[in-house]
């Protein structure tokens, strides 16, 4: 099968370039780029006229709910969502129910991928600890033959440092990642949002800065202490961008994200008790959006993720303290980042970079680039759409979306996993 | 981006009463004005108009009280309304109906206006967006966030003792990290022009930002009573010596009690307001709690007429000119 896709703007995030080009593929790989291959004869030509061309988008944080949750998501809508949207990767954190903690439910999760999923490349990663209980070390070594990408504790931060050192110690032995979400326990209480003269208004229990920055200190160390290579998501303090900048000048082996949302929205945006605006960490300052956003520029935070969170309806119908915090992220990830351009944080090719190449070398997963012999995960967005976002299309089962009403940009009129189209428009 | 008029109709009229913060002076003077009118009707034996006559009343408190929720019941009675009074936390809720299910059952009974007491901040709000069109609710406290009612008894109060705001110096001394009375009266402070509002307390019952909301702050009891006309003493709850926020109640009383020998650097004519239930000996001293300063249980019987103004501003009468019979 040979499929020629011509005249699109290439964006490639390795070389960071958009140029003009045709591309080549077959079988499932580009073959070449720009000029025909020898004898080379498409079956099929998509003329794409001056589009966008790059890379899926490698999302390494989306929680699909499956299994366990059905009531506010699947693997089948969840990656029915992400292909329509540009997201031809998802990293799931291993918090679903049961936890990722044990091969069988990594094989469910790829069983249900194969036969219900739209053929977006779903990875585990796997829990650091049984049960994320924090007590006993997880079964690293077989979850990581079964598939799991890296081992992570998700929003449950271990009570024990001792307990923590000795699971990136033995990740780190197994030439594994670790993801942490940097989080103390203690200093979150019963939070629920920025700790600020908003949240002092509004008499919302509050989440201190520290919450997230003292556990960052503490989990720098012991990377430091361990050599154990580290990857802190979900930042959402100007202090933890610093502190990260920091650590990497001194070689520690650590990479950063943040959740797209924490670029555009602050403590503010709560308004009165909007529930679509509970996140954990939570929305926080205009400064430390802005330092976040710095942190993209000058890569400090390598990469940007969707923090994707559906929920059923009743989950956020309730007052703000006792909803349940996050965000469906998937139908509004690529239209955001390509906001990101238009408010020229960054060129095209570079902001692409932090949702696809930069995610998928930490993560150790092939797609992220648009190169010669590699399997062509690809997107054709045409970026001139305009549509206003509603939760209520979203494709996504969870319709609760913190940017109802904006008017986005850009939408994909192709997908295609391993060259072949699993998406159109 | 801050929509707080869902409490008002494009008229500027009441249609519910939840958070001080987003009223104006008007309707703050306008309530207090129509608890004088109805004042006079507390005062008689037959102590009842018929301006919430054929309305229901439901009373929905799912965090305890005893004097909101009975100041409310007696001011809903002498509007001649029927008054339902729900404790939630022992029913519904407890076997999993959800919020929402809990109201509108409650509104396939007829009823016309919510007064809610729910621990979660935000709560109030939260009604009045869910309830059919017509249905009023009224915040009896909301978690840590406002409890409206409370502080327009005591905005009467201090009217009705000093009579102008703008010439006053107002202290509020103790817990108000915790309090939803203490961030109520400071935007009605506020509200109605106060020459001066201090907030006193140690720095761990001190929420960040305090000063944004328009008052100055000080950590020493002593030097922020001097020279005020107005002392608000807050409830101190036993359990935020658990949670490492004081060391202990005697420690606290030390510094932030208010004892008769501290109450004298306040102005002499000062009076001593407690939202209630006072901690004798822990926020406040007995002898200041039953001194001639005190005002506190004065404070408890303009509830009623200020509970029933706001009750009447929201069915569209504002007090007893337009109430007709009495």
């Amino acid at each position: 099968m040979n499929l020629l896709i011509r005249d699109g703007l290439v964006v490639d995030p390795v070389a960071l370039t958009s140029r003009r080009l045709d591309l080549y593929l077959e079988n499932g790989k580009l073959i070449a780029i720009g000029a025909p291959p020898d004898a080379f004869k498409p079956d099929q030509t998509i003329d794409v006229d001056g589009q966008w061309i790059m890379p899926g988008l490698v999302d390494c944080q989306a929680r699909l709910r499956d299994p366990g949750q059905p009531e506010k998501a699947n693997i089948e809508s969840e990656t029915g969502a992400a292909i329509k949207n540009g997201i031809t990767t998802l990293c799931i954190p291993p918090d679903t129910q049961p936890v990722i903690d044990n091969s069988a439910t990594v094989e469910l999760i790829h069983h249900r991928n194969e036969v219900y999923g739209h053929q977006a490349r779903v990875y585990p990663i796997g829990a650091l600890t049984r049960g994320l209980d924090g007590e006993q070390l997880s079964n690293m070594a077989s979850l990581k033959v079964n598939g799991c990408i890296a081992f992570s504790n998700a929003t449950r931060p271990l009570a024990n440092n001792l307990v923590q050192r000795r699971a990136m110690d033995y990740a780190s032995g197994q030439q594994s990642l670790v993801i942490i979400q940097p989080l103390d326990a203690d200093l979150l209480g019963d939070g629920c949002a920025h700790e600020s003269a908003i949240a002092t208004r509004l008499g919302l229990p509050a989440i201190p800065e520290a919450a997230e920055t003292a556990a960052l200190a503490k989990d720098i160390e012991l990377v430091a202490q361990t050599g154990a290579r580290t990857h802190f998501g979900q930042l959402s303090c100007a202090r933890s961008v610093d502190m990260i900048r920091r650590a990497k000048t001194k070689g520690l082996p650590i990479t950063a994200d943040c959740a797209m949302h924490q670029l555009f929205l602050t403590d503010h945006d709560i308004g009165h008790f909007d529930s679509n605006k509970l996140t954990l960490p939570p929305l926080r300052s205009q400064y430390d959006r802005d330092a976040l956003r710095q942190g993209i520029v000058d890569g400090s935070i390598d990469c940007i993720c969707s923090d994707h969170q559906p929920h059923e309806v009743d989950a956020k119908l309730r007052p703000f303290p006792s909803a349940e915090p996050g965000i469906s992220a998937l139908d509004t990830l690529l239209a955001l980042a390509l906001r990101l351009v238009e408010e020229e944080l960054l060129p095209l090719a570079e902001l692409i970079s932090k949702l696809t190449i930069n995610p998928a070398k930490i993560l150790g997963l092939e797609g992220g680039r648009i190169e010669i012999g590699e399997p062509a995960d690809l997107i054709i967005v045409d970026p001139g759409i305009h549509w206003i976002c509603r939760g209520t299309e979203f494709i996504s089962k969870g319709k609760n979306t913190a940017f109802e009403g904006w008017d986005l940009q850009g939408q994909v009129n192709y997908t295609l996993v391993d060259g072949k189209v699993v998406y159109q428009r | 981006m801050l929509n707080n008029n869902i409490q008002l109709d494009e008229n500027g009229k009441l249609l519910h009463f939840l958070s001080i913060e987003g009223l104006s002076q008007p309707i703050l003077t306008e309530i207090l004005d129509t608890a004088e009118s109805f004042t006079s009707v507390t005062d008689r034996t037959i102590k009842k108009v018929p301006i919430l006559r054929g309305k229901t009343v439901a009373n929905l408190f799912f965090e305890a009280s005893t004097r909101t929720r009975s100041t409310f019941e007696l001011a809903a009675q002498r509007l001649s309304a029927d008054i339902l009074s729900l404790d939630v936390n022992a029913s519904a809720t407890v076997k999993g109906e959800s919020l929402l299910d809990t109201i509108h059952n409650l509104e396939a009974m007829q009823i016309d206006m919510f007064v809610v007491r729910h621990q979660d901040s935000g709560s109030a709000h939260f009604f009045a967006q869910h309830v059919r069109p017509g249905v009023s609710v009224l915040n009896a406290g909301d978690g840590q966030h406002e409890h409206p009612t409370q502080a327009m008894l005591d905005m009467y109060t201090i009217r009705h003792y000093k009579k102008d705001f703008s010439s006053l110096r107002v202290a509020i001394v103790g817990d108000i990290l915790h309090s939803r009375v203490a961030r109520s009266q400071i935007h009605a402070l506020n509200l109605l022009n106060t020459a001066e509002i201090r907030v006193i307390a140690p720095r761990t019952l001190l929420p960040v930002g305090t000063e944004s909301l328009g008052v100055s702050v000080y950590h020493d009891l002593e030097t922020g009573l001097k020279d005020v006309d107005v002392v608000i003493m807050l409830r101190l709850q036993r359990e935020r010596m658990r949670g490492a926020l004081l060391p202990s109640e005697k420690e606290y009383f030390r510094q932030f009690g208010l004892s008769q020998e501290r109450l004298q650097l306040a102005k002499p004519d000062a009076i001593v307001m407690h939202p209630g239930p006072a901690n004798r000996g822990v926020e406040i001293e007995s002898s200041v709690m039953d001194g001639n300063q005190s005002v506190i249980l004065q404070q408890v019987s303009f509830g009623i007429s200020v509970r029933m103004a706001v009750m009447s501003m929201i069915v569209g009468q504002s007090g007893l000119h337009s109430g007709g019979e009495g």
